[in-house]
């Protein structure tokens, strides 16, 4: 079963961190990333950039369509990357988010979010 | 571009030859990596250069090379790093291919065993099994399983060093551990057909294939077990399931459920197979859980139009399989039934304990027979909620197109 984990966290707060504690978090990264394509779970993921460079598509108040700079929602917390798993249930979709930097730490959250599936039974 | 011809004689060599390198070398990890290599050399130089008059030896020799060769390259890897010079000659572990030794009857048991490990999870199980014994490419696998390839090469590799790091063995299991193991096997075999079969067609081809890819391997698992009823019943309830194929969507992919389907399209010939199977394997074998299922199967299928099903023998089917593999999914089929024999109220009843196990509770098909016994109870609201409740939890986007289309005919048509 495929999951996507959705990592949300407060832009800039790596700023706010010390060379060491960068380099701590990107390390601990590194592991889980290593252990995931070890076990064969590892699917895909990404980091997005800086959401000042965000355009958002969206209808026009008075009709059609209009592109505005900057995110969907305005919130402390924004979207910045994702990972996609492939894993045997959804506990151990959980246990992985759960071990991800930004939720130790207290920088951000991850969402867990099954993927959907083409295939299906007949009802 | 591999031929059919030639891809179908490499995946029935594919165990045999893996079978003949381990009774030989051991080290299964190594010689799956081996015969991996050689059937890939294989699927490259027959379609072109023509089948060796001997393709079995064709394919050992080959991987023995190979396996020799990575011992080689090996070895000398470790000498490098201790400078020592390698002044031994060949490798005497190596007995030249003895061309024509026959494969053992129970190779592909064993491995399908060795594939089937406890130590491993069933997507590992699935697919180490479809490259080590179905003869499978990893890329192959991958499409099917709809994952990189890296992603899956990595999978398979996790699973053989698990499978060694249990100290798992080319043998077949103690009497004590057969049973357990055995239905381990037949679970992937499962498994892999489920995958097959629910893949929508189009888009989804590469993964349709594993249906075909389940039978075979079932087929093989039913000649070398004749006594065993169960892949019997495995085999025959794959056959009676793939024999809806052609009925189960629409032209536009949409599914379309058992009492709707065209009968006129199943396939006869697949079901007369799949009930002779079953009826065969049950007047001898105790009823196991798959032949219990595949005599479900049977009736629906021998059914000339979904009015006509004799529900009678299909509950009390469902009560065999509740005593023998008790498990809210099976309530949940039964109740179905149920409804169908005593009203849909009788149904809905014996479904209201699934709320309270966590296996069931918030589960889509739950929602999804609940909406179906209400609307036949002729309670339209809490029909469509549940419908609706059904759609917002299956993560199948067919599943979810289906259960809206049930919603939102119940909204409408007053």
């Amino acid at each position: 079963m495929k999951y996507m984990l959705l990592i949300w966290n407060r832009p800039g707060f790596m700023e706010e961190l010390t060379e060491e504690e960068r380099n701590a978090i990107f390390g601990e990264v590194d592991v889980i990333m290593k252990e995931l394509t070890e076990s064969g779970e590892l699917v895909g993921g990404d980091a997005l950039a800086h959401p000042s460079q965000t355009r958002t598509a969206r209808p026009a108040a008075g009709g059609g369509t209009e592109i505005t700079d900057g995110p969907f929602v305005e919130s402390k917390e924004q979207f910045a990357g994702y990972l996609m798993v492939d894993c045997e249930t959804p506990e151990r979709a959980a246990e992985i988010a759960a071990s991800w930097p930004d939720v130790k730490h207290g920088f951000g959250v991850l969402e867990v979010r099954a993927v959907m599936d083409q295939a299906g039974t007949e009802m | 571009m591999t031929s059919p011809v030639v891809e179908d004689l490499l995946r029935t060599l594919a165990p045999q030859v893996l079978g003949v390198l381990v009774r030989r070398h051991g080290q299964f990890y190594a010689c799956e990596d081996a015969v991996q290599e050689a059937l890939l050399a294989a699927a490259t130089q027959w379609p072109a250069q023509g089948v060796p008059d001997h393709p079995r030896s064709w394919l050992v020799t080959v991987a023995t090379r190979r396996l020799t060769d990575e011992w080689r390259s090996e070895r000398a890897r470790r000498d490098r790093e201790v400078a020592v010079a390698v002044r031994e000659p060949a490798y005497a572990a190596v007995a030249p291919p003895a061309d024509e030794e026959p494969p053992a009857a129970d190779d592909t048991l064993k491995l399908l065993f060795l594939c089937c490990h406890p130590a491993l999870g069933s997507s590992a199980q699935v697919a180490l099994t479809l490259r080590a014994v179905g003869g499978l490419s990893t890329a192959e696998i991958a499409r099917a399983y709809l994952v990189p390839e890296p992603t899956m090469s990595q999978r398979i590799r996790r699973a053989k060093q698990k499978i060694e790091a249990a100290g798992a063995r080319f043998v077949l299991p103690s009497p004590a551990d057969r049973d357990e193991r055995l239905r381990a096997v037949l679970h992937v075999l499962y498994l892999v057909f489920n995958e097959g079969y629910t893949a929508s067609s189009g888009a989804e081809l590469h993964r349709a294939e594993l249906t075909g890819e389940a039978i075979r391997l079932t087929r093989e698992l039913r000649r070398l077990l004749p006594d065993d009823g169960e892949a019997a019943g495995l085999l025959a309830l794959m056959l009676l399931t793939d024999a809806h194929r052609a009925a189960r969507t629409g032209p536009d992919g949409e599914l379309i459920p058992l009492s709707e389907q065209d009968r006129d399209r199943w396939d006869r010939a697949t079901i007369e197979e799949g009930v002779a199977l079953v009826t065969e394997a049950l007047t001898w074998s105790p009823p196991g859980p798959y032949q219990v299922q595949a005599a479900i199967a049977a009736v629906h299928a021998e059914a000339p139009s979904a009015a006509e099903t004799d529900w009678p023998q299909i509950v009390a089917l469902y009560r065999v399989l509740a005593r023998i593999a008790p498990n809210p999914m099976v309530t949940l089929n039964q109740a179905a039934a149920v409804a169908m024999v005593d009203g849909p109220r009788a149904g809905l009843a014996l479904l209201a304990p699934l709320d309270a196990d966590e296996r069931t509770a918030g589960h889509h098909r739950l929602a999804a027979v609940r909406a179906h016994l209400l609307e036949l109870a002729d309670d339209r609201d809490d029909a469509r909620a549940a419908y609706l409740a059904a759609a917002r939890a299956t993560t199948s986007l067919p599943e979810r197109r289906y259960l809206e289309v049930q919603a939102a005919r119940l909204a409408t048509d007053r």
